[in-house]
């Protein structure tokens, strides 16, 4: 309750709550109210805003709107299953090699560094191809099972520091044990950094995503901010006026949810940061 | 005689600096009887604070042993460490670092008091309470709700003594506990720790880079100078400020500064043959003092380093022309 009160008062938290509350209300009962044409309408292709259509055509004359609110849920799916599986492969490996240090430590550490010379996106993209991706979850997989390693080892550091501070020297001389000092004494002092982490874990799951359908590496519905994207550029979409709407609309959309989710976890930070709670 | 609670062996700790090896505990050997307070004197680098860290069990010795209540803090064992464990107990020097700015103080003192069983929930707050009150933080009651940033510097690190007492502890370190709080808090605070201690029979080793410090609060227990790494002189408080015998004694205590009143006659500041402490990567050979030392007497100071020996009245000093005066005095006095 205290922290949902505390959020409430953070105006650039709430801002960006509603930004990705829109966006998910949008793929969840957007393409009810708006479905996408099921056929060309070639006659009103790549054209600019009008009445009928707020955000123009495409290529195709589809509806570019409604292709908004179609191509956002793989994508916001995607990108949350895979920033949490990430983030959670990552502090669990990372927070294991530092608190208990020793040979633990020098074993993860090497096998963190061996994973992180492996050229991911390539491998990732050759991956993506083989396995014929099905369902949204197997991407995500595969993305965090590629990305953990950096953020482990910033996880790692982070540890470290803690661990030399004074007052978990002064919680191990009280012998609080290894699950107080890890889950009460260190995590709240690394959440604002996990809620980062596990931000620009989802950014990266939507670049890597969007860039594998931009590459047209992986076949999902063609409803898809990637392939939106893709599709306008390839039908040079950016080298006219009224069809740039067609590329306009899906970064809008990725930038709309990108920063929205940064303002939310910025407001998370000074909710779990006492220190920051001053000037509130 | 007793044992002591804590029992230093020729301890001795070095660090590795890139291929070097600095020793900043060279064999010191210290015993510590229950509710007893020593106090370590010294300035930065000579190696109090790594002493304090070593008995608190914080740092490994690399030489020598460590003994609480008799046994090897290095080989306790099960119930017999946690004894340890929970017995002694650290007050950082810096409250702004001790405590953990996303608890409360009420979190902070009733974790240790429900994870050893002291007491549980309305029993711990209680207790909180009580120990809030014991270390003169009042009104209790309402500090329990606050984070430490919430709080003063003085009133952070006197949490930070309630907790350590959360445990019961028989033996408490003090680093440098009050040099970070306000001059005008400093003795509020020292009387607080001075009060628990005699209240509590803790034993206490207090590290400090003053030496008027040690006097007001070791009045009654000892005072161990340490310099680079080594213990100097270590007497009964008294008889180390009223008599001291090591030349870095008398510099240290001529250097502390005096009220200016008339028709007191000003004590002499003691000149020091350098200013410069030298670093710990090149040691002076032979007594580490010699190169600022007003009493060098040439080769022996240079080449051999002195023994710390008891020279009677519970008065140990490490410094060859004292120790050589002494002896003759000795035998001056046995001839006639």
């Amino acid at each position: 309750m205290e922290t949902l009160r505390l959020f409430a008062r953070n105006k650039l938290g709430l801002v960006g709550l509603v930004l990705v509350g829109l966006l998910v209300l949008s793929a969840v009962i957007g393409p009810g109210l708006r479905p996408v044409g099921d056929t060309a309408d070639l006659a009103h292709a790549s054209e600019g805003p009008t009445a009928e259509h707020p955000l123009g055509t495409n290529f195709q004359g589809l509806d570019n709107l409604a292709l908004l609110f179609s191509g956002g849920k793989d994508i916001m799916l995607i990108a949350l299953i895979t920033g949490i599986l990430e983030t959670l492969i990552a502090v669990s490996i990372g927070a294991t090699a530092a608190y208990f240090g020793g040979r633990a430590d020098a074993l993860l550490v090497a096998f963190i560094e061996l994973w992180l010379t492996i050229p991911r996106f390539p491998l990732l993209a050759i991956l993506a191809t083989l396995l014929k991706l099905k369902e949204p979850w197997m991407l995500s997989i595969i993305i965090a099972v590629m990305g953990w390693p950096s953020l482990a080892r910033q996880v790692r550091t982070v540890v470290l520091s803690l661990k030399k501070r004074d007052y978990i020297e002064a919680a191990n001389m009280l012998d609080l044990g290894p699950g107080h000092i890890i889950f009460r004494e260190m995590l709240p002092n690394m959440l604002s950094f996990i809620a980062i982490a596990l931000v620009s874990t989802i950014v990266f799951a939507i670049y890597y995503q969007t860039s594998l359908v931009f590459l047209g590496l992986i076949p999902f519905s063609s409803a898809n901010w990637g392939v939106m994207l893709s599709l306008a550029e390839n039908k040079g979409a950016i080298y006219t006026a009224s069809a740039a709407w067609g590329v306009i609309t899906p970064i809008g959309a990725i930038v709309m949810l990108q920063i929205g989710l940064v303002w939310i976890m910025r407001a998370l930070e000074e909710v779990f940061n006492p220190r920051l709670r001053q000037g509130v | 005689m007793t044992t002591p609670l804590i029992s230093l062996q020729n301890v001795t700790r070095t660090f590795e600096v890139g291929r070097q090896s600095i020793r900043a505990v060279d064999d010191v050997s210290l015993d510590i009887a229950p509710g007893e307070v020593v106090c370590l004197v010294g300035e930065s680098g000579c190696g109090k604070t790594t002493t304090g860290k070593m008995v608190a069990g914080l740092l490994a010795v690399s030489q020598g042993r460590i003994l609480y209540r008799g046994q090897d803090i290095k080989s306790l064992k099960g119930d017999a460490y946690r004894r340890f464990r929970l017995g002694v107990q650290l007050i950082h020097q810096d409250p702004y670092a001790s405590l953990n700015s996303t608890r409360t103080v009420g979190q902070i003192l009733r974790a240790p008091l429900e994870r050893h069983g002291f007491a549980r929930g309305p029993a711990a707050r209680a207790r909180a309470i009580e120990l809030l009150e014991l270390v003169n933080l009042t009104p209790a009651a309402d500090l329990i709700e606050k984070y430490p940033h919430q709080l003063s510097g003085g009133q952070r690190q006197r949490v930070s003594i309630a907790r350590a007492l959360t445990v019961n502890p028989s033996f408490i370190i003090a680093d440098e506990a009050v040099a970070s709080v306000d001059m005008s808090i400093r003795i509020a605070l020292l009387n607080t720790l001075s009060a628990l201690k005699d209240k509590m029979g803790l034993g206490v080793l207090f590290i400090t880079h003053d030496l008027a410090l040690a006097k007001y609060f070791a009045w009654e227990g000892r005072i161990g100078v340490m310099y680079l790494g080594r213990m100097v002189e270590l007497a009964p408080a008294r008889a180390l400020v009223e008599h001291p015998r090591h030349p870095y004694t008398r510099a240290l205590l001529s250097a502390i500064p005096e009220p200016e009143l008339e028709g007191v006659q000003r004590r002499e500041r003691i000149r020091l043959r350098s200013d410069e402490i030298p670093s710990l990567l090149r040691m002076p050979g032979g007594c580490a003092f010699h190169p600022r030392c007003p009493a060098f007497e040439g080769e022996r100071c240079s080449a051999q380093s002195p023994a710390l020996v008891e020279v009677g009245g519970g008065v140990s000093v490490a410094c060859h022309p004292v120790i050589e005066q002494l002896r003759q005095q000795a035998q001056a006095e046995a001839r006639s």
